[in-house]
């Protein structure tokens, strides 16, 4: 029985096509040994939850830059409970305003790194959030 | 093995590079004890796109340099030092700030107080929405309406933008691409409106297609169609408005998405081959469609590589319009630049610094001759600029142009050693890849086949490891951190969309539907044939048709696109 890999899925939600940021943590987290399943760009939050469960991944990273957040995370939140996937982690990596953050914690985001984050605090917090022990084995 | 560790003598030989006498008893009297009483600081000196930089430039750097032939003299070919005989001295580059948010009405403010504030020209920043072709009503466009710039849907929205502002007599530039077309039309009908000529009104519509799918994503339809209707535009303002700018062909948004300079360099200068190739195909002369090409550069943190690609973006450029297609007008050969700072640069931490920034990459522009000049506000890291912001950007230029004195002379750096060399080196570089290109079959065949966006990928991701090794300092960032308060930043607030869809519920009611349905199927029709799209456009905008309409009356026929993700 080999230990299942950490499944990461990386979104862009929204219109932005601005994808530097996604492609560089999808590469960072695929090097740090977890698998990467990318949506490509202009994902509803709807798409974003069936990936997320057809996947059967452990932590949903949204990338976000255009200022949707405030509409995008709540309802990507609300689809995943009613799929019943609340217990998986979904973070954000973007420009999110400070003043936005404690809504966005409290709506049930895991964690959310701003600008200047080094990508090894990406791969710890999920590290320690979902696995290496975590991780299901197959 | 570094400099350091080999010996100068080792690399010049590898290099090719033969060093005076004099030259060689220096390395050998002063550097080498130097060297060994002290090494320096690295083992290895790069600029921020990694190109590797010597210690030092004597001449022994530029023994195939011909000053008559690769530095020229301004306002003549080969324009490393620039397009006009007297440059900044002449006159000044335009101060253009790129400004955009809420609704139109919100905006219009905003340009009205920065041509009160002396800026020279305007730039137009639309939302996510009106970028993708959606009107604010539109299901997706829910949380974007005038987030990352204005809300546009339809030519109600345009006159609000341009209200009180005289277009006969201020130039303004507008960044959209896969709905130019559309945009344009709406621009060009307030004109009309407003009494101004056509023939005489200036401005820029960023229209570059290529570099939406190489790096910036905003693309609506497949490449075929969305070349067609590039040049459409190309074909319409060589007839009717000469003065027009009808592309942008942008370098801004592949720097951003994370490539090197020189991949800047020659992604763009092989796009604008692209469009030239696409317009002879279309059976325009060059001479008189390509004058009105314009370029947009981005400026980044590395000073002296960043003047090094400015010079030698303007030599490639004759080079090819000579030599690969024959143009015989000095119009043509002479690249014209916008130039942007790097927003990518502006950290989100000790967001101050940022005014630092920018003032130096406004300066390596001014000093690679640029012809106008956005400089970031710095708050973007966070937010859309204030207005407190957006003034000291403004007047970032303003100090540069009035007090530094740069723009007393031409080309101050012309003939430096360093500065000639890494010219050299960056246009060589730019060279390879455009051969690259070529072989692919152009970049059309170059996107499809992701070759770009995987050059670009892969740098992004070697810069942000060497961020993260702290082989790159980033201050505030991976080095000097402080504890600090957040900054106040614009918010836009969901109204904007709620106002935008009243006011397109009460277009739709108001105008002629019947009329619009008819120029809306007049458009259809014509997009499934070849002929010239523009005025079909313009008769549909004029009766207020929206920009979703206009532009799901083209998808109907050309589809969408959508990329290969590529990791």
């Amino acid at each position: 029985m080999t230990e299942r890999k950490i499944r990461v899925l990386i979104a862009k939600p929204g219109l932005d096509g601005h994808d530097r940021g996604a492609k560089v943590i999808a590469r960072a987290l695929r090097d740090a040994g977890m698998e990467v399943i990318y949506t490509g760009l202009r994902q509803t939050p709807e798409m974003i939850a069936a990936a997320a469960a057809q996947e059967d991944v452990d932590v949903i990273g949204l990338s976000i830059l255009s200022g949707a957040h405030n509409t995008l995370c709540p309802r990507l939140l609300e689809l995943l409970r009613e799929k019943q996937m609340e217990d998986v982690p979904v973070i954000i990596g973007g420009i999110i305003p400070e003043a936005d953050i404690p809504s966005l914690k409290q709506a049930g985001i895991a964690a959310i790194f701003l600008p200047g984050t080094a990508t090894q605090e990406i791969v710890d917090f999920i590290h320690k959030r979902v696995g290496p022990a975590a991780g299901k084995s197959a | 093995m570094s400099d350091t560790t080999k010996t100068a003598a080792t690399v010049d030989a590898a290099q090719k590079r033969h060093p005076s006498q004099r030259e060689q008893e220096w390395e050998e009297k002063t550097l080498q004890p130097t060297l060994a009483k002290s090494p320096e600081r690295l083992a290895e000196f790069t600029t921020i796109s990694g190109h590797p930089i010597r210690r030092l430039y004597t001449r022994a750097d530029l023994a195939d340099w011909d000053a008559d032939r690769d530095l020229g003299l301004p306002g003549e070919p080969p324009y490393t030092r620039g397009i006009h005989a007297t440059m900044h001295r002449g006159r000044l580059w335009t101060m253009r700030q790129f400004a955009g948010f809420g609704s139109a009405a919100d905006t219009n403010k905003r340009f009205r107080y920065l041509l009160t504030q002396g800026q020279t020209g305007l730039s137009t920043a639309f939302d996510l929405p009106t970028l993708m072709g959606y009107d604010s009503d539109h299901p997706l466009s829910e949380g974007e309406v005038g987030k990352c710039g204005v809300a546009i849907s339809s030519l109600a929205d345009m006159e609000a933008l341009f209200d009180q502002i005289p277009l006969s007599q201020v130039t303004t530039s507008m960044t959209i691409n896969s709905p130019a077309a559309v945009i344009w039309a709406m621009y060009l009908a307030v004109a009309e409106k407003q009494g101004a000529d056509w023939k005489k009104i200036s401005g820029t519509i960023q229209n570059d297609i290529l570099k939406e799918y190489i790096a910036q994503k905003e693309y609506i339809y497949p490449p075929e169609p969305s070349m067609r209707l590039v040049i459409d535009t190309f074909e319409f303002g060589m007839k009717h408005t000469p003065k027009f700018n009808t592309i942008s062909v942008s370098g801004y948004h592949i720097r951003e998405a994370g490539s090197t300079a020189i991949q800047e360099l020659a992604f763009t200068l092989r796009d604008g081959i692209e469009y030239v190739d696409w317009g002879l195909r279309r059976g325009l002369p060059v001479d008189e469609f390509a004058p009105q090409l314009s370029f947009f550069f981005n400026s980044h943190s590395d000073f002296f590589e960043e003047i090094a690609k400015f010079r030698a973006a303007r030599r490639i450029w004759v080079k090819t319009m000579k030599e690969r297609f024959g143009a015989r007008s000095p119009r043509t050969w002479a690249l014209r630049f916008h130039t942007q700072t790097a927003g990518c640069s502006l950290t989100a931490q000790q967001p101050y610094n940022n005014v630092v920034r920018t003032a130096l990459q406004a300066l390596a522009a001014v000093l690679g001759g640029t012809q106008s000049l956005h400089t970031n506000s710095l708050d973007e890291a966070w937010a859309l600029p204030t207005e407190f912001a957006a003034t000291l950007a403004l007047r970032t230029q303003q100090i540069l142009a009035h007090e530094s004195g740069v723009a007393n002379t031409v080309d101050p750096l012309g003939g430096s050693y360093f500065v000639e060399s890494l010219t050299n080196e960056v246009e060589a570089g730019a060279w390879e890849y455009i051969h690259r290109i070529d072989a692919l079959g152009g970049m059309v065949h170059a996107i499809e086949n992701s070759y770009p966006q995987r050059e670009i990928a892969e740098a992004s991701y070697h810069y942000q490891m060497a961020v993260d090794r702290k082989e790159k300092i980033v201050v505030g960032v991976n080095e000097f951190t402080a504890e600090e308060q957040p900054l106040e930043v614009l918010q836009i607030d969901e109204s904007v969309a709620q106002q935008q869809a009243a006011a397109l519920k009460r277009l739709r009611a108001e105008r002629s539907s019947e009329e619009v349905r008819r120029r809306l199927d007049a458009l259809h029709k014509a997009a499934e044939g070849k002929a010239n799209l523009m005025p079909f456009i313009y008769d549909a905008v004029k009766v207020y048709a929206t920009l979703g309409e206009i532009c799901d009356a083209m998808r109907t026929v050309f589809g969408t696109y959508e990329e290969t993700a590529i990791t």
